[in-house]
C-alpha cells in the first residue's frame, strides 16, 4: 500500500495539515502536497477508470505528463472536470471526485468492457456501427455518447475571473530547471530583458531529486543562489506556476499562469494568460520518462521510475513497501537506491539489457539489491493494485521464470526530451539512436521574420540528459541568445554540475521482445485512450503507414495528455510493424497548448458585461428608463419599441406607427454613420463612390445615394448633404459606418492617392434625433431658434442654427414618408435636447418609436433596407433604383460589373410589392413557388420575400420581395411556401403601399 | 446650450490603480500636410504646445497636440473653446487642402492613475508598456480588448486614454476589471 514516510519530503510542511475530500471521503494531506501525493499518502492508488474499457487506473507519473489521474475538481462555480491531480496543488477544503465510472469507482459496470476487450480493437466503432446507416444516428451514437467522456460538464457559471497580460522581452526562458536558470543568468547578465517561467511552483526541476551536485554542493544550494542572483537583476522577471503553452510565429509565445488555482477565492484572478513577444525563446522544458510496454503495465501501482523518486523525495510518499524496478537504462537504478535508502524493499531490479555495469548499477549491487539482467516482466499480477510480477527472458516469448510479490513497479524505458515548444513553430527533430529519442536539430530551428532562428532548446529538452552537460548547454543557450541579439555575453565560469555517470541504454519497445498476442493485448501504450501495442500493430496490418493516420485510427496520443507518454513508444511499435526505421516513420505534429489551458484564460476579460463591446447612444439611459425593448444593430443597442403597461411588442409597434403617422413620433437616429468628406476632389470622389451624381449637389441640399462594391452589388445607402463647395457629409447605415469609412480610405490611400480628399468619421460626434409626423414642424416652431418652415427649409434641404438653445444642424429628410426633420446636435447635448423635445411634444401627442416602427413605415413607403432587400448578391437595378444610377457619368465603382451578362439578364429577380389575398402576413424569407422540381428533386422557386410586416396603417399584411421579372407581372397571383407545408397566395403589386405621390413628406 | 455631458458623467473606481472618466475635453481632428508651415501654425496656435513628431503627444493640462497618423493630428483644448478654435484654424488654413472637425463629443476620456497604471493597460492593449518603451511624450493608437483606443501619459504614473463615446461603459468596465484588487502583476 502507498503511504507517507516518517521522514523526508523536500516540498512538504508536515505541520501544516490540509483537509480535503475524494469521492466524499474526508482525507488529510499537508502543505506542499499535490493532490496526487496526498491521495497516495492516503493509500488511494485507484483514482479513475480508463476511457474505453473502464480499466482501474492509478497514478503513473508525478507531473504534467500524467495520463490517468484526472478528477472532477471543485464544486459549484469552481467545478472543473479533467483536472490533473499531479499538477493540482493541495489546499485546505479541496473537494474532488474520480471520473468515468458508474455507479462507483470501485465497482464500475462499464468494466464489463474488459473481458470483451478482444472484441473492441482499433477501429472497432468504425467497423461495427457503419451498417445499417440510420442506426448510427438513432441507436449507436446516443449509446456510445452516454458511455464516452471523462469528466462532467460544469453546471454553474464560473465564479472566477481571468485576464491577459502583454509582455515584451528580449529573451523568454521556458522552464526553471537548472538549464533554464543558467540560461536566464547568462542572458540576464548580458543586460537582456528576460522572462523566466516555470510551470510548477518550484524551481530547479529534477536536479534536487536526482542527487545532482553543482560546484561541489547539493543542487538546492546552487538553485537558491541562482534565484537570488536573478531576483537581484532588474531586467529579469521570474514566474512560477506559469507554463509555456505555445510558441508561434515571430517570437510570439503564450504563458499560462495559474495564479490562484491553489488559493481559490482569494480575490486574485484564477488564471492569467501571458501574451509574450520575445526576440529569442529558450526552451529548457526538460525530458519525460517513457513507460515500458509489458502486459499489465496499466495496473495501479505501476509507475514511472522517476515518478517514484519524485513521490519519495519531494513528498515523502512511498508507492508501496516492496517495489520492483524494471528498466533498460541506468537512471532507474537511482530509484532503487533511493527506495532502499528510505528503508523500503526493492526485491529486484529487472534490467532488460544483457549486461549492466555503470556506477549506479555497481552501487545497487553493492547495496545488496538483486539485479536481474536480460530479464523482463512477462505480466503484472493484480487488478485494482499490483500484487506481484512474473519474470521472463527479455529475448523470449514470455515463459514465466519466477514470480515476485510486490506492491509497486517502477519502470523506465528511457527519456524523451520535451520538444513540444521547439516544434510548435516548425522546429525540426533529429533521431538520437544512442539515447533512442528525438531531439531538436539546431540546424533546423524555427525562424523569425528576418530568417534568423528564434528558438533555442537547452538542457535535457535539447537531448543533454546528464546534469553536467545540461547545465553547460543552458549557459550556451543563454549566451547564444543574447549574442544573436547583438549583446555581449559576459564571461564567468560555467558552474559544474555532477551526477553519477550512466552506462548506455538499450531501446526496448516491447517486453518480452517475442510476446504473443495474448500479452500484446495487455500492453498499454496510451493509458487515457486505451490504446495497446496490439492496436497499433493491427493498424499497421490494415495498411496504416502514416503515423498521422495511425494516430487517428487508433486514437493514440489523442487524449487530454496528447500522448506525452505514448507517442514515442507507439511510433516505435508502428515502425517495427512496418519494418521501417523510427526516423522514417517520424512523429505526429506537436501543437499548442503544451497541456490543456482553461477557456477562461483564453477568453480573458471577454465575458459577462465585457463579453463584447455594447455601443450606447447619448440617449441610451433615457430609453432604458422608459422601458425600451432592445434590438441589437451591429454592436449598438437600439430600442425596438417602447411597450407601455401590459402591451405586447406587436401592439406597441402598431401604436407607435399610427401615432407617428397621425401625430408625432421621435426616433433616436444617432447610430447612423456620418462621414465627413472634404477637399478639392471631394465631388469627383463621391461621384465614383455613389452610383448617382453627387458633384452637382448644391450646398444646403441633400441627396439619397447608393454605394456599390466593385462587383456591382449594393453595399450601403444613405443621404449625402453638401456642407460647402469642398465638403460633404455622407450618412451611412447604422452597421455600415466603420466599413464604409474604411472603404473610402482604401480607395483614397491605395488607388486614388493623388486625389485631394480627406475623410473623418464623425458618427459619434453627433446625437441625431428624427422628429417625425404631421406635428413635427409645430413642435420645432414651439421650441424655436431657427426657421424650419417649408420656404426656409424645404424637403431634401438642411440648415444650421439653434433648436431650443442647442447648436444644431437640421436635415429635412424622411424615411417614413411623413413630414420629418433629423436634428444633429453635439453628443454631449443629445440627451438634453431629447428631453426637451419629449416634454414640449406632449401637447402634440408625441411618442418615441423604435426600429420596428421605422421598418414598418419604410416598408409601407416601399423604401429598401440594406440587409433586408440586399444580401450581397443584389444590384440596384434589381430594386428598381434606376433613377438613382447616373447615366451621365463615365464611371462609378460597380458600373462595369453591372454591365455583365448575368447582371442585365431580364430573368433576374426584381423588387415588387406583395399583397396577400387574405390580408395575412407572409413568413419572413418565404420562397415563391414555381412549377416542377430541379435536378436535385427540390421544388423550383421564382422569388422570395425580403421584408414582411403587418401594416397598422393599412390594417393588412404587406411585403416586399424579389420575383423573377417581377415588375412585368403586376397583378399576377403567386404562391409562397410556409413552414407548415401549406402555401399562401399573394398578388404582385407596386412596392409603394402608402402615399405614392409623397404628399405627406413634402408639406 | 445646456452644460455638456460626458459619456459616463465622471464615473470613477478605485482598484490598484484609480480609473476615472473625465469631463468633456475639447478635441479637434486636423488632417493635412504635417510638414506644412500653415498646418503647424494652425495647430500650435490654438494648442499652445510644441508640434509633435511621429507617435508623440505633447500635453500641458487640457491643452495638447497628438500625432495620430502621417497626415492627422489631434488638437486638445478646453471644451468651451472648440467652436472658436475650429473657426480660427479653418480660417488660417483656407488656402490649404486640410480638414478641421470638432470631435470632442465623439470620444470619452479616461485617466488611469497610480503605480499600477501601466499594468492595467498592459492587460488590455498589445503594447510594450515598460518604462523604457513607453514614457510621457508618447502616444499609442491601439486597441483595448475589442475596441480602438489611444493613450498617452500625463505624468510619471498617469495615463490619459480616449475611446469612442458609445463604448465608454465597455471601456470603463474593462479598466475597472483590469485594476481590480488582487490583479496586481508585479511586472513593471
Amino acid at each position: 500500500m502507498s503511504t507517507r514516510l516518517q521522514t523526508g519530503g523536500r516540498l512538504i510542511d508536515r505541520n501544516a495539515r490540509r483537509g480535503f475530500t475524494f469521492n466524499g471521503r474526508r482525507l488529510e494531506g499537508v502543505a506542499g502536497d499535490t493532490l496526487a501525493s496526498a491521495l497516495l499518502a492516503n493509500d488511494q492508488m485507484l483514482v479513475g477508470r480508463s476511457f474505453k474499457y473502464h480499466r482501474p487506473r492509478g497514478f503513473v507519473a508525478a507531473g504534467a505528463e500524467e495520463p490517468n489521474g484526472l478528477v472532477n475538481l471543485g464544486t459549484g462555480g469552481r467545478f472543473e472536470p479533467n483536472q490533473r491531480a499531479t499538477t493540482t496543488e493541495l489546499f485546505d477544503g479541496l473537494a474532488c471526485a474520480s471520473q468515468n465510472h458508474w455507479p462507483s469507482l470501485d465497482f464500475d459496470i462499464g468494466a464489463v468492457n474488459g473481458p470483451l476487450a478482444r472484441f473492441l480493437p482499433a477501429g472497432f466503432y468504425y467497423k461495427t456501427f457503419i451498417q445499417p446507416r440510420p442506426f448510427w444516428k438513432h441507436v449507436y451514437e446516443p449509446f456510445i455518447r452516454q458511455s464516452a467522456g471523462l469528466g462532467q460538464v460544469p453546471a454553474e457559471r464560473d465564479a472566477d475571473r481571468y485576464e491577459h497580460f502583454y509582455a515584451f522581452v528580449d529573451v523568454l526562458v521556458i522552464g526553471g530547471g537548472i538549464a533554464g536558470l543558467q540560461a536566464a543568468l547568462a542572458a540576464g547578465r548580458a543586460g537582456a530583458r528576460v522572462l523566466l517561467i516555470e510551470q510548477t511552483a518550484h524551481w530547479g526541476g529534477r536536479a534536487p531529486v536526482d542527487g545532482v551536485t553543482i560546484d561541489g554542493h547539493p543542487a538546492e544550494a546552487w538553485i537558491a543562489r541562482a534565484l537570488k542572483a536573478l531576483e537581484g537583476m532588474e531586467n529579469v522577471t521570474l514566474r512560477t506556476r506559469c507554463m509555456g503553452a505555445g510558441v508561434y510565429d515571430h517570437g510570439y509565445a503564450l504563458g499560462y499562469e495559474r495564479v490562484a488555482d491553489h488559493s481559490p477565492g482569494d480575490t486574485r484572478p484564477r488564471h492569467r494568460l501571458w501574451k509574450i513577444r520575445a526576440a529569442r525563446i529558450i526552451t529548457a522544458t526538460g525530458a519525460i520518462e517513457r513507460p515500458l510496454s509489458f502486459a499489465g503495465n496499466d495496473i495501479p501501482g505501476v509507475m514511472l521510475a522517476s515518478a517514484v523518486r519524485d513521490y519519495v523525495a519531494n513528498w515523502a510518499v512511498s508507492p508501496g513497501d516492496r517495489t520492483v524496478v524494471v528498466t533498460n537504462n541506468d537512471d532507474a537504478y537511482r530509484t532503487a537506491l533511493m527506495l532502499r535508502e528510505a528503508g523500503l524493499v526493492v526485491p529486484a531490479i529487472i534490467d532488460a539489457r544483457p549486461t549492466a555495469s555503470g556506477p549506479l548499477v555497481r552501487a545497487a549491487r553493492e547495496a545488496g539489491i538483486r539485479v536481474e539482467t536480460g530479464r523482463g516482466i512477462a505480466r503484472v499480477k493484480g487488478a485494482k493494485r499490483v500484487t506481484g510480477v512474473a519474470l521472463c527472458a527479455q529475448a523470449g516469448e514470455g515463459a514465466v521464470l519466477e514470480e515476485i510479490p510486490c506492491d509497486a513497479v517502477a519502470m523506465s524505458g528511457g527519456w524523451s526530451p520535451v520538444v513540444h515548444l521547439w516544434s510548435h513553430c516548425g522546429g525540426k527533430l533529429t533521431w538520437d539512436a544512442g539515447q533512442a529519442h528525438f531531439r531538436p536539430d539546431p540546424e533546423r530551428a524555427p525562424t523569425s521574420h528576418d530568417g534568423a532562428p528564434f528558438v533555442i532548446a537547452a538542457g535535457s529538452a535539447n537531448g543533454y540528459l546528464l546534469a553536467g552537460e545540461a547545465l553547460a548547454d543552458g549557459d550556451a543557450a543563454g549566451k547564444s541568445a543574447v549574442r544573436s541579439l547583438g549583446m555581449a555575453a559576459k564571461g564567468g565560469a560555467v558552474p559544474k554540475a555532477e551526477a553519477e555517470a550512466e552506462g548506455p541504454m538499450t531501446p526496448v519497445w516491447m517486453m518480452p521482445q517475442g510476446a504473443g498476442a495474448e500479452l500484446r493485448m495487455k500492453m498499454w501504450l496510451d493509458y487515457q485512450n486505451d490504446v495497446k501495442v496490439s492496436d497499433v500493430q493491427l493498424a499497421a496490418r490494415e495498411g496504416y503507414e502514416s503515423v498521422e493516420h495511425t494516430k487517428r485510427y487508433t486514437t493514440l496520443g489523442m487524449a487530454t495528455d496528447q500522448g506525452k507518454l505514448s507517442n514515442i513508444n507507439g511510433l516505435a511499435v508502428l515502425s517495427q510493424s512496418l519494418g521501417a526505421d523510427i526516423p522514417q516513420v517520424g512523429t505526429t505534429t506537436f501543437r499548442p497548448p503544451y497541456t490543456p489551458i482553461s477557456f477562461g484564460a483564453i477568453a480573458g476579460e471577454a465575458r459577462g458585461d465585457t463579453f463584447q463591446p455594447l455601443r450606447r447612444t447619448p440617449m441610451h439611459r433615457w430609453h432604458e428608463e422608459n422601458g425600451a425593448d432592445w434590438e441589437p444593430v451591429g454592436q449598438w443597442r437600439r430600442p425596438y419599441c417602447y411597450p407601455r403597461d401590459g402591451e405586447s411588442r406587436e401592439d406597441a409597434v402598431g401604436r407607435e406607427v399610427k401615432n407617428t403617422r397621425q401625430n408625432l413620433g421621435l426616433l433616436d437616429a444617432s447610430t447612423l454613420g456620418k462621414i465627413l468628406v472634404k477637399g478639392p476632389d471631394a465631388g469627383r470622389f463621391l461621384d465614383m463612390l455613389y452610383t448617382n451624381m453627387m458633384s452637382n449637389l448644391k450646398p444646403g441640399k441633400c441627396r439619397y445615394g447608393l454605394m456599390c462594391n466593385e462587383n456591382g452589388f449594393l453595399m450601403d445607402d444613405g443621404v449625402v448633404a453638401r456642407i460647402d463647395e469642398e465638403t460633404f457629409l455622407c450618412h451611412t447605415t447604422s452597421g455600415g459606418a466603420e466599413h464604409i469609412h474604411a472603404h473610402m480610405e482604401d480607395w483614397l490611400q491605395c488607388e486614388w492617392w493623388d486625389w485631394r480628399v480627406y475623410t473623418a468619421n464623425l458618427t459619434e460626434q453627433f446625437a441625431q434625433i428624427a422628429v417625425v409626423g404631421p406635428h413635427a414642424r409645430d413642435l420645432l416652431e414651439k421650441l424655436g431658434g431657427m426657421d424650419v418652415g417649408a420656404g426656409a427649409l424645404p424637403f431634401m434641404a438642411w440648415s444650421e442654427g439653434e433648436i431650443a438653445g442647442v447648436r444644431a444642424r437640421v436635415y429635412r429628410i424622411s424615411f417614413s414618408g411623413e413630414l420629418s426633420y433629423e436634428i444633429a446636435v453635439p453628443a454631449s447635448q443629445g440627451l438634453a435636447l431629447w428631453e426637451k423635445l419629449v416634454s414640449a411634444g406632449e401637447e402634440f401627442g408625441l411618442m418615441p418609436y423604435g426600429t420596428e416602427a421605422l421598418h414598418v413605415m419604410r416598408a409601407e413607403k416601399g423604401f429598401i433596407m440594406i440587409g433586408d432587400e440586399t444580401d450581397g448578391t443584389v444590384i440596384p437595378q434589381d430594386l428598381g433604383l434606376h433613377w438613382a444610377i447616373s447615366k451621365k457619368k463615365d464611371d462609378y465603382i460597380g458600373k462595369r460589373a453591372q454591365q455583365r451578362a448575368h447582371m442585365v439578364d431580364p430573368e433576374r429577380w426584381q423588387l415588387v410589392g406583395l399583397e396577400t389575398l387574405g390580408g395575412g402576413v407572409l413568413p419572413e424569407g418565404a420562397y415563391a413557388l414555381a412549377p416542377d422540381q430541379n435536378a436535385n428533386g427540390q421544388r423550383n422557386t421564382q422569388g422570395r420575400v425580403t421584408s414582411t410586416y403587418y401594416s397598422p396603417t393599412l390594417e393588412r399584411g404587406i411585403a416586399l420581395g424579389l420575383v423573377r421579372r417581377g415588375p412585368e407581372r403586376m397583378g399576377e397571383i403567386i404562391e409562397f411556401a410556409t413552414l407548415d407545408g401549406t402555401t399562401m397566395s399573394a398578388k404582385i403589386v407596386d412596392p409603394v403601399f402608402y402615399d405614392k405621390d409623397g404628399e405627406k413628406q413634402n408639406v | 446650450m445646456s452644460e455638456p455631458v460626458s459619456a459616463l458623467d465622471g464615473a470613477a473606481c478605485e482598484g490598484f490603480a484609480r480609473v476615472a472618466e473625465q469631463g468633456p475635453r475639447g478635441m479637434i481632428t486636423l488632417r493635412g500636410d504635417l510638414a506644412s508651415v500653415a498646418v503647424k501654425n494652425a495647430a500650435t496656435g490654438v494648442a499652445g504646445v510644441d508640434f509633435p513628431g511621429q507617435r508623440e503627444c505633447h500635453v500641458v493640462g487640457e491643452r495638447g497636440l497628438a500625432w495620430m497618423s502621417p497626415d492627422e493630428l489631434m488638437v486638445m483644448l478646453p471644451h468651451a473653446e472648440v467652436p472658436a478654435a475650429v473657426a480660427t484654424m479653418t480660417g488660417a488654413l483656407s488656402g490649404e487642402h486640410s480638414l478641421v472637425a470638432d470631435v470632442s463629443d465623439a470620444r470619452a476620456l479616461f485617466r488611469i492613475e497610480g503605480p499600477g497604471a501601466r499594468e492595467v493597460l498592459a492587460k488590455l492593449a498589445p503594447v510594450d508598456l515598460s518604462p523604457a518603451a513607453f514614457a510621457p511624450g508618447m502616444i499609442r493608437r491601439t486597441r483595448l480588448a475589442q475596441v480602438p483606443a489611444a493613450f498617452w501619459m500625463a505624468g510619471a504614473e498617469t495615463f490619459e486614454l480616449v475611446c469612442f463615446r458609445s463604448v465608454a461603459q465597455y471601456v470603463f468596465d474593462l479598466l475597472k476589471g483590469a485594476a481590480a484588487p488582487g490583479g496586481e502583476v508585479g511586472y513593471f
